[in-house]
């Protein structure tokens, strides 16, 4: 069932070097405050850290105690406290109550703050005003790059969803263009380098001055990607709206994978505690199943558990000797195999039962109705319905996006009515949400009067006026059409159906959609690579409002090796889906590539939807 | 046949002879231009008279003393009217006649002149300060000048004033007395004796600390002589009262006593510590010298002159490994070499001289000429001793025969290949070059070097072409021009990175390039960063335009790398000339190294837009910070508005920490639209009156209505409006209303009972029909309150169908009911409704009657084992029925 790759497809290469380097930075951090002390961890680093440096390992660098980084006093008594955060403005806070309150206290400690992956000015000046940046000692721990699996790097930087796409905050470019400077040094320079929107752009700019910079002692390396393709977020928020099908989504969708890693509960382990399992390449049986269509596991999974018995059964014919083998050396494994399988199965039941309840074959029909375009009368009263039920505040925001960019906006008569409901259903606080969501065009209103050239003149001006190249600001998401129909029909997002489409046996990447739809975003990666630039695509990059900001860098192939130029590397600026992972690994094992994926975080729609949700305080 | 590859050896060596050359760019010694001193030209090169000026001492070693140059330097006073002070490695020399010292009042200004070794004037000011105590010089080559109120003034090589600092209130109120500089391995130290007879010092006049030291007990008049040691890192004192020695250290004094001091000594006249602090020797007034080691354990030897007049200097004059320790005495007209040997040796002094003790040897000048007295190394001995049959020796002897081509330079060679000491002769020759100061001599040598190598196998060239190099340099700075008169073993010991940072010191920019060029130096520590230097200076040079400077600084540098334009622009700032900094800063590539400069000339808004094509966020804020301070609000946000990114960042910022600003900044682009959702989240945030939140709520309404969003306007509205009615509800009712949903708050109603004001509430608030039956179906039923469901269901017809009702009362397990509405549900989702109920019988009749495949299908996956065999069966022949239609 799973699809072995070509026999010639590149190995990909060994990116445990990055743990190990992140990890002994921080034991060198950690040896800068010698002796015992506590240490405080954000809890968004909480599950990074624990990727790369256990416990143990801590302790062994004199690690006392350690605290989450939350809004309550400590209650720490070592006489040495570090705390290890991101460079956030509340986090500094915290740290100068806890500070001044020993200083009240007449207790003199010592303080160190370890910012990763990089500390801010801002955050030293919050210090600063709050008076104690003579007591802490700041340093920076420069984990920016996350292996999570053989083939998936992850920032683990949620925020720069929302900090670049709706505040326009371009603190974390300058992170992702370190993180690169990081891989080009270790792997190799990239011979190829492809990309598409503002913030791709401006990280590509950013990160080719840090290549300059730096002397020319890395030029002569063989380089072992080939290809490196930097892709904006906003170029495809479609992909990212719509429900996941393929298993490793769909679990993500349902469980929310946290860095790698799942929290399966009672209702799938079929015991009374919940299960942490890491969903990787390791995992055999996960691996097999990770990029099957959903109606595909269920059979995979009972044809391995036959398997399984049928391995089990083959000792009732042992001899002594071959049972003994059989214990010693097949036995665990099988073991293994059958605890995991039993996990996954109690996990599709557990989806089944969520997915039916809501009627989820409903939601589909709907979501590949918008696709496609067609009854959207009954698409939007479909929502409308959602909404009044209170179904769920997350799903109705997004199935309202999902119409406003696959229509190029809502009608206003739609716009206000789909508002005015939502807001009744879900708290008025939500007209902060709507403020947000058209701010950065997930959610619009359609202008009666502007044709789509006048906002493309508008565009281009900005573009092209040099100091507005780098600039992301109110103007551009005015500006913000999707474009969606047309871009559907340029790339043949919506493959012609004829017949049924046979989800075991994909036949392109729209199988991650059950056959619907092909991810744009994939769909432009495979583009482009195809061509090795951007030429023919013109009227795409226009339609994506990205005329002055598709590049494409080649350099002559005389030193990469043929193996090198099948691996690419896709970097993701706001993160990416499980299910456009699965697509190009399927694109990838189509054509004999190999893909690498660095994305500032895994999203899915429920993310997206909540780093543009206001809640109350 | 040797012979031909010999020649071209040889003619290979001279003709990279640095001695060759450099005779061409200028004289060696200086001799040819002062005919007055051709008395003392040292003599030819002959082998003959070469020993002539060797003076033995005792019967280890030999001194020798040679002219470095004859001085050309017109002085109007007489050096022992100056203060003088000259630095080591064959620094400068800084003359300060001394009025001060004189009883009659100066009228007169003295005159501070500097010269360089060689006596070529560097510079000449009028002292207008204070009366000088002392002078001199610090390890960078900067001119202290210790005022008698304790301020020292540092001044650089070209007598540009640098700074000054003070050493503190105790040495301004008791004077100075005496001050001397020294230098310790951290760099150049003060050491002053007040007028109480205390000493203060600082070790590092760079990081400057005032060290007091304790007193010496019972100490009533000035010490005799005293001394600065430095030993295990730390500086102390040793002075001399009477027939006492006191040793100061930075926590207590102590006597201390040289071991074997001959007996009858009543005071100690001079005192002097070898340039590495190691020795140390006391002139008694006996006329008796003790030499010893400076920690005063160990005594080397001793020696008595019988000369009871104080010397005017003494210093010592030895080199590291030198065979024999040996100090310089100098009176008036007298200088006297003493050591370890019964036997001293004397020279004669013409005219008025001064010592400078060096690494090895010592430099006397007067004026009228510069000599350098050394014990002669090994190797020179070894070669040039008269009758000497050392390897080197024969070498040069061999070579020389060679030239006369003479057949006894065989033998000669020979006889050193016989004893297998031809390596060892190659070697001396080289390293016997390093320490001639003729370069004829040097030739000779390095000559012989290269006609011993053709001799020898495998001879690693490097030795002999390192020496060819370093002597070409050598040659090069010594040259009275430049006048740096080092030897070998002090440029080895100086290094050549700060042979060049002096020669960039002097402004002697094309020469320190030549040699980086010559030694093939990386780019970026050698030739760009004496671009840069000159560059530096090139700004200083205010008759010259900013135009014609930035064109010339960029014709020079290019994109040389590693140079710094911003580095150059900031001294082009310090000498106040911004608009060239200006320029400068245009061809700096990267664009952060331009801000932080940009800043502090004030050009806050250009430093701006460089921040911001830096991509360097961290850069936009510090600008933004120093632009907040500089300009005044206004201008501050007018400023931001014209820098979207920068905006964008500063109003983060503010949303964390400065939100009244942040409504400033809205104000001010008349940002209505988010000025009206900064209110509604301010209503959030704070406050827990009802009438406060309702206040901000309606400043929004305010501020949408001025945005044209009449949508948010009438949102907000009907929130302050909800807001109100759920404050009643709350007062009336009790329970929790605020802040819910309109929703939330209807179903709350129903689920209280209050089927009226929900009504109510649902007509004011206009809430659709949809919704209500929606809400109320679902409250009714979590309430399972059945009858009062069935009257609504009964009310009027259901805008929503009656599916949801079977739907809902199936949810609650309640099949009872849900049969009920069951038959109500219309035809279009009738199968469904009683497949829901489970009534899959009847459910395949509806599906039959409406002939609906998909319905058919549907309720044939509904049936289940034996009890729906019939209703399958139905099914089956329903469909055969239809196909066969």
């Amino acid at each position: 069932m799973a699809f072995p790759h070509r026999p010639d497809a590149p190995e990909l290469p060994d990116f445990s070097m990055l743990k190990r380097l992140a990890r002994d930075q921080l034991i060198y951090l950690l040896e800068q405050l010698p002796g015992k002390k506590d240490l405080f961890i954000e809890a968004d680093l909480m599950s990074p850290l624990d990727r790369i440096a256990n416990v143990s390992i801590l302790k062994q660098h004199e690690v006392d105690k350690l605290y989450k980084v939350e809004n309550k006093p400590a209650l720490s008594s070592s006489e040495q406290l570090c705390f290890l955060v991101r460079p956030r403005i509340k986090n500094m806070r915290y740290i100068a109550s806890l500070v001044n309150a020993d200083k009240l206290a007449g207790r003199a400690r010592k303080y160190k703050v370890i910012f990763s992956p990089q500390k801010f000015y801002a955050c030293e000046m919050v210090l600063e005003e709050e008076g104690i940046y003579g007591d802490v000692s700041c340093d920076e721990w420069a984990f920016s790059l996350l292996p999570l699996d053989v083939d998936l790097l992850s920032m683990e930087l949620p925020e720069f969803f929302r900090d670049y796409f709706l505040e326009g905050d371009q603190r974390w470019i300058n992170t992702v263009a370190q993180a690169l400077h990081l891989l080009s040094t270790l792997y190799g320079p990239f011979p190829n380098c492809y990309g598409i929107g503002r913030c791709a752009k401006m990280s590509h700019e950013l990160w080719r001055k840090l290549e300059e910079e730096e002397d020319g002692e890395a030029k002569g390396r063989r380089p072992e990607i080939g290809h490196i393709f930097l892709l904006d977020r906003d170029m495809d928020f479609v992909t990212a709206l719509c429900s996941q099908v393929v298993y490793e989504g769909l679990v993500d969708d349902t469980f929310r994978i946290k860095c790698g890693s799942v929290d399966f509960g009672p209702e799938v382990t079929s015991s009374d505690r919940s299960l942490k399992l890491l969903l990787n390449a390791e995992d055999k049986v996960f691996n097999e199943i990770r990029n099957e269509h959903f109606s595909n596991v269920f059979g995979f999974l009972s044809q391995k558990a036959r398997n399984l018995q049928a391995q089990y059964d083959r000792r009732r014919g042992m001899d002594i000797k071959q049972m003994k083998n059989f214990v010693s050396q097949e036995l665990k494994g099988l073991k293994q195999e059958h605890r995991l399988l039993s996990l996954h199965i109690g996990a599709c039941e557990s989806i089944m039962k969520k997915k039916t309840k809501q009627d989820f074959q409903e939601l589909i029909k709907t979501e590949h109705a918008l696709l496609e375009g067609f009854n959207i009368r009954e698409s939007t009263s479909y929502i409308e319905e959602h909404i009044d039920r209170q179904v769920s505040p997350i799903e109705s925001l997004r199935l309202m996006c999902l119409l406003s960019i696959t229509e190029n906006g809502l009608i206003p008569k739609d716009y206000r009515s789909l508002k005015t409901q939502y807001l009744q259903s879900y708290g008025p606080e939500h007209l902060l949400t709507f403020s947000n969501l058209r701010r950065a065009g997930l959610l619009t209103e359609q202008a009666p009067g502007d044709t789509l050239t006048a906002v493309e003149s508008k565009v281009s001006k900005l573009v092209t006026d040099k100091a507005a190249g780098k600039i992301t600001d109110a103007f551009s998401s005015l500006a913000k059409r999707s474009n969606f129909r047309a871009i559907s029909k340029k790339l043949n997002l919506i493959p012609r159906v004829d017949g049924e489409y046979d989800l075991k046996v994909p036949r392109d990447m729209a199988y991650v959609f059950s056959g619907a739809y092909v991810p744009l975003s994939c769909r432009v990666i495979e583009q482009v690579l195809e061509r090795r630039s951007w030429q023919g695509l013109d009227e795409v990059v226009r339609l994506l409002n990205c005329s002055e900001l598709a590049f494409a860098g080649l350099t002559k192939e005389d030193k990469a090796s043929s193996e090198s130029l099948r691996l690419i590397l896709v970097v993701f600026l706001g993160g990416c889906t499980f299910s456009e992972i699965s697509a190009l690994r399927f694109l990838g094992r189509e054509k004999g590539y190999r893909f690498i994926f660095l994305t500032t975080a895994i999203t899915n729609s429920a993310r997206l939807m909540e780093a543009m949700s206001e809640v109350k305080a | 046949m040797q012979l031909p590859t010999v020649l071209m050896a040889v003619a290979a060596a001279s003709a990279r002879d640095p001695g060759g050359r450099k005779r061409k760019c200028g004289p060696g010694t200086g001799v040819r231009r002062c005919p007055l001193s051709a008395a003392q030209q040292p003599p030819a090169p002959a082998m003959d008279c070469y020993t002539a000026n060797w003076n033995p001492l005792g019967d280890s070693a030999f001194y020798r003393k040679y002219e470095l140059y004859s001085m050309d330097w017109s002085l109007k006073e007489e050096l022992r009217d100056c203060l003088v002070a000259a630095a080591p490695y064959g620094g400068p020399i800084a003359l300060l006649r001394n009025p001060w010292r004189k009883e009659k009042a100066a009228s007169v200004r003295p005159v501070l002149e500097i010269y360089s070794a060689s006596g070529m004037p560097l510079a000449s000011l009028l002292w207008k300060s204070g009366p000088v105590v002392s002078l001199g010089w610090s390890a960078e080559e900067e001119l202290l000048c210790v005022q008698e109120d304790g301020v020292v003034l540092v001044y650089g090589l070209h007598g540009d004033f640098r700074r000054h600092f003070s050493m503190g209130n105790e040495v301004l109120q008791n004077r100075v007395l005496d001050a001397r500089i020294f230098h310790t391995e951290f760099g150049s130290g003060v050491a002053i004796l007040t007028g109480a007879h205390r000493f203060t010092l600082s070790a590092n006049v760079g990081d400057l600390k005032l060290r007091r030291m304790p007193e010496v007990p019972g100490l009533q008049t000035a010490p005799s002589c005293w001394t600065t040691l430095c030993q295990d890192r730390v500086a102390h004192i040793l002075l001399a009262v009477g027939p006492d020695l006191y040793l100061l250290d930075h926590a207590a004094c102590s006597a201390v006593t040289p071991p074997g001091l001959a007996p009858g000594v009543s005071s100690f006249l001079q005192m002097a510590v070898s340039f590495t602090y190691r020795h140390l020797a006391l002139f008694t007034d006996t006329g008796y010298i003790w030499m010893g080691t400076a920690s005063l354990k160990e005594k080397l030897c001793e020696f008595n002159c019988n000369i009871r007049a104080p010397p005017k200097q003494m210093v010592w004059c030895s080199r590291p490994r030198s065979k024999e320790k040996a100090v310089v005495v100098a009176w008036e007209r007298r200088l006297m070499v003493v050591g370890d040997a019964p036997e001293s040796i004397q020279f004669v002094l013409d005219e008025d001289s001064y010592l400078v003790p060096e690494l090895d040897g010592v430099r006397i000048f007067s004026r009228s000429t510069h000599e350098f007295l050394h014990e002669v190394p090994v190797a020179s001995e070894e070669i040039f001793k008269i009758a000497s049959m050392a390897p080197g020796a024969l070498l040069l002897e061999a070579q020389k025969e060679y030239e006369k081509e003479s057949q006894k330079a065989d033998e000669y060679l020979r006889e050193i290949q016989e004893l297998g000491q031809l390596t060892q002769a190659v070697q001396q020759c080289i390293e016997a070059a390093g320490h001639e100061h003729q370069p004829d001599m040097q030739k000779s040598l390095l000559r012989a070097a290269s006609f011993g190598k053709c001799f020898l196998d495998r001879f690693p060239p490097d030795s002999f072409v390192r020496m060819c190099q370093d002597l070409r340099v050598l040659n090069a700075v010594r040259d009275y021009h430049i006048g740096i008169p080092l030897t070998y073993s002090q440029y080895k010991q100086l290094t050549i990175q700060v042979l060049l940072d002096r020669l960039v010191l002097r402004r002697l920019y094309p020469l320190a390039i030549q040699i980086c060029e010559y030694l093939r130096l990386p780019e970026v520590q050698g030739v760009s960063r004496i671009l840069a230097h000159w560059a530096c200076y090139k700004v200083q040079q205010k008759d010259v335009s900013d135009e014609d400077v930035a064109r010339a600084i960029n014709q020079k540098l290019g994109d040389t790398p590693g140079v710094s334009y911003s580095d150059i622009a900031a001294r082009a700032y310090g000498c106040g000339r911004t608009e060239l900094a200006i320029k400068l800063l245009e061809y700096e590539p990267r664009s952060g190294e331009q801000v932080p400069l940009l800043l502090k000339m004030k050009r806050s808004k250009l430093a701006l837009s460089k921040a911001i094509e830096s991509g360097d966020t961290d850069l936009v804020f510090t600008v933004l910070l120093h632009l907040k301070n500089e300009l005044n609000r206004g201008d501050f946000f007018m400023t931001l508005r014209n820098q979207p990114m920068a905006l964008s960042l500063y109003r983060q910022f503010c949303k964390h920490q400065e939100l009244e600003t942040l409504k400033d900044l809205y104000n001010q682009d008349d940002n209505h639209q988010e000025l009206g959702s900064f209110h509604i989240r301010a209503s959030y945030a704070a406050q827990e009156r009802i009438e406060g939140r309702v206040t901000a709520l309606q400043t929004a309404v305010d501020a949408f209505y001025k945005a044209k969003n009449e949508f948010a306007a009438k949102a907000t509205e009907d929130q302050m409006r909800l807001l109100r009615l759920q404050r009643r509800l709350e007062d009336e009712l009790g329970g929790q209303f605020l802040d819910l949903s309109l929703h939330d708050t209807v179903t709350t109603l129903i689920l209280g009972g209050h089927n009226k004001r929900a009504e109510q509430l649902a007509r004011d608030f206009r809430i659709p029909d949809k919704r209500l039956w929606w809400l109320k179906l679902t409250a009714l039923a979590d309430l399972e309150d059945w009858e009062e469901l069935e009257k609504f269901s009964k009310s009027k017809k259901s805008p929503i169908g009656y599916l949801p009702f079977v739907e809902i009362c199936m949810k609650q397990h309640n099949k009872y009911e849900a049969k009920k509405y069951a038959s109500r549900v219309g035809p279009e989702q009738k199968v469904k409704a009683l497949l829901l109920v489970g009534d899959v019988a009847q459910a395949a009749d509806v599906a039959i009657e409406r002939r609906n495949e998909a319905e058919l299908s549907l309720v044939l996956s509904h049936c289940t084992g034996a009890t729906d065999g019939a209703t399958a069966d139905k099914i089956q022949r329903a469909r055969a029925q239809a196909q066969k239609k």
